[in-house]
């Protein structure tokens, strides 16, 4: 799943200027190595509406936040506002909101602040009409990086997030 | 799993008639100078493999004693005895001239099917026996016998309770950061009789020993990796047990020192609260009563009258003090940056936490009320501080760098004497 999100995130581009027009261009990448092929299948599936790609790339899975903090910043409430109203187009579907911390802490405490990070997106998600009782919530702290954690400033804020994970 | 271990104490050999002022070093001093201690390698009696393990015993003595920082082990090759004569007359006036100050020999022979480990440890300058004893146990555990005769040599010299037969928990750690895999592991203080718990295949955090070392508190995300719960290992039967998925993510537990029931946090609604967990009727109850603050990293004082925490009611998390009844909560942390990790020393004289300031990660202790506070280490990644069961040492993770390796590193409290904890591969909360 993890994997599939992040080769997902690589061919983002791709995939969005892809459904902007017409499917045919991305079946048109297949056909071209196993790369291309996997990148127009994961662009395929993200022009399919109601698909887990189309949710990851096309909606946002993901709110950030500032160091230490679970206030949700207005980025984050339009990208939560996104997937209130695709949850309530596919309302099939159930949720588990992730809450991850930077490396730069210690185990225990982030732990909480992962929770308290990821009932913040459900708060707001709940807000916009999303039923609390489809949407759980677990912290993984800082113990389950989203990216690499490479000491750079970039790396910390990909790691201070709340993701939306269809189940 | 671990085969329970059967000593004889067969005599104490004789007891120090001498009553003038004897070797002794005092560890609540702020300064101090190790002891010089020569170890004579064993004496096997000429039997070939006896006398391989009574070397190694001899070894294991030494690591032991000088890992802790209170001793320095007088070069071997400058000794002008052997064990078995030390063991019958040693010649002082020549041990002293090598500014040995502390003496042992020791001699391993059979017994039956057991070994009989008999050691005697003189005070160099009185002349003076300060102990001896004779020890029988089954040859596999030779290196237990090590361990119990350096614990002899470091309590009657420091008047503390040795530490060095104690094994120690963590959390072995492998793989990519992004694809790390996590198992509880044990072994003895020193890393030897390494041996994994669990399997690899479930993401486990902050492993806590039960009183008697019987059994460990953990949080095993379950085998989808997304239901935290709480779960009791036991070591005698290797049997894991879950407790209870009563909502909120369940997090920090730590037994109380009674061993009949368990303090955690759990979060819930973006607030952590403290709770206790009654071990016989495996019912919660919540201690704290926040609504939107976070409680969290529970742990008792040994006389469970109190409880040190931590709380970000004030701003940042800080180290709070409360009854055990649930009141008087008293913030005792004042310091610039985060702390976390409370630890109340088994002692209890001394609270050990990990403080994060900027960008640094420190390792330091205090006393209940807040006073005293000092550093014992830092660096670039410290967290989880453990004690030793004697409350001299303070065993926790380290790292150096952002790609370095996480570790397990150890201090003691007086002296700052640092070492690696060997493992086999990374490693992070230990638990003593």
């Amino acid at each position: 799943m993890r994997l599939k999100i992040s080769s997902l995130l690589a061919t983002a581009a791709l995939a969005l200027s892809a459904c902007d027009c017409c499917t045919d261009e991305c079946l048109d990448a297949s056909g071209q190595g196993a790369l291309a092929a996997a990148q127009a299948a994961a662009a395929e599936e993200a022009c399919t509406p109601g698909t887990v790609a189309d949710f990851v790339d096309n909606v946002g899975d993901r709110v950030f936040f500032d160091f230490d903090r679970s206030q949700v910043r207005p980025e984050g409430l339009e990208t939560l506002k996104r997937q209130a109203a695709w949850l309530s187009t596919y309302s099939n579907y159930v949720v588990t909101i992730n809450g991850h911390c930077d490396k730069r802490g210690t185990t225990e405490y982030n732990l909480a602040l992962g929770e308290r990070r990821a009932n913040a997106a459900k708060e707001k998600l709940v807000a916009f009409g999303v039923d609390a009782n489809r949407m759980k919530v677990v912290s993984y702290g800082k113990n389950r990086p989203i990216v690499e954690q490479d000491g750079s400033e970039w790396a910390y804020q990909q790691n201070r997030v709340a993701i939306t994970v269809l189940d | 799993m671990f085969k329970r271990l059967a000593f004889t104490l067969l005599l104490f050999l004789s007891i120090s008639w001498n009553a003038r002022a004897e070797l002794h070093i005092d560890i609540t001093e702020g300064t101090f100078k190790p002891v010089q201690i020569a170890i004579t390698p064993f004496d096997g009696g000429g039997d070939p493999e006896l006398g391989n393990i009574a070397q190694e015993i001899s070894k294991v003595i030494g690591n032991d004693l000088q890992s802790c920082g209170l001793f320095i082990v007088v070069d071997p090759h400058a000794y002008i005895q052997n064990a078995r004569d030390v063991m019958s007359h040693p010649r002082f006036a020549d041990w002293k001239i090598l500014h040995a100050e502390a003496l042992v020999g020791g001699l391993v022979k059979r017994s039956g099917n057991n070994l009989q480990v008999d050691f005697r440890l003189f005070d160099v300058f009185t002349e003076s026996q300060l102990t001896g004893l004779a020890l029988g146990t089954d040859p596999i555990n030779w290196r237990r016998v090590a361990h119990k005769i350096a614990d002899e040599i470091y309590e009657r010299i420091t008047g503390d309770k040795g530490y060095f037969d104690t094994r120690v928990v963590y959390v072995a750690e492998s793989g990519p950061e992004m694809s790390r895999s996590s198992r509880l592991a044990i072994m003895d203080q020193d890393g030897e009789n390494h041996q994994f718990i669990s399997t690899g295949n479930r993401r486990v955090l902050l492993p806590r020993f039960s009183p008697c070392r019987k059994k460990i508190a953990y949080v095993d995300f379950g085998a989808n990796d997304k239901t935290p719960t709480l779960h009791i290992h036991n070591l005698e039967t290797g049997e894991a047990e879950a407790l209870g998925s009563v909502d909120g993510q369940k997090m920090s537990p730590r037994f109380s020192p009674h061993g009949d029931h368990i303090i955690l946090s759990s979060a819930k609604k973006g607030a952590t609260a403290l709770y206790k967990m009654d071990l016989k009727t495996k019912q919660f109850e919540k201690i704290t009563s926040t609504t939107s603050t976070i409680d969290v990293s529970p742990c008792y004082s040994p006389d469970e009258t109190k409880i040190v925490f931590i709380s970000d009611r004030g701003g940042q998390p800080q180290i709070y003090v409360r009854d055990a009844g649930g009141s008087n909560d008293t913030r005792i942390s004042f310091s610039t940056g985060r702390y976390d990790n409370p630890v109340w020393s088994p002692r209890g004289d001394l609270i050990a936490f990990t403080r994060q300031n900027g960008g640094t990660f420190y390792i330091g202790v205090m006393r209940p009320d807040g006073s005293g506070e000092r550093m014992l280490d830092s660096g670039y990644l410290l967290e989880g501080p453990t004690w030793s069961p004697n409350g001299r040492e303070v065993m926790y993770t380290c790292q150096d760098s952002t790609h370095g390796k996480v570790g397990l590193c150890s201090i003691d409290i007086v002296g700052f004497h640092k070492r690696k904890v060997n493992i086999p591969g990374e490693g992070s909360y230990p638990t003593w």
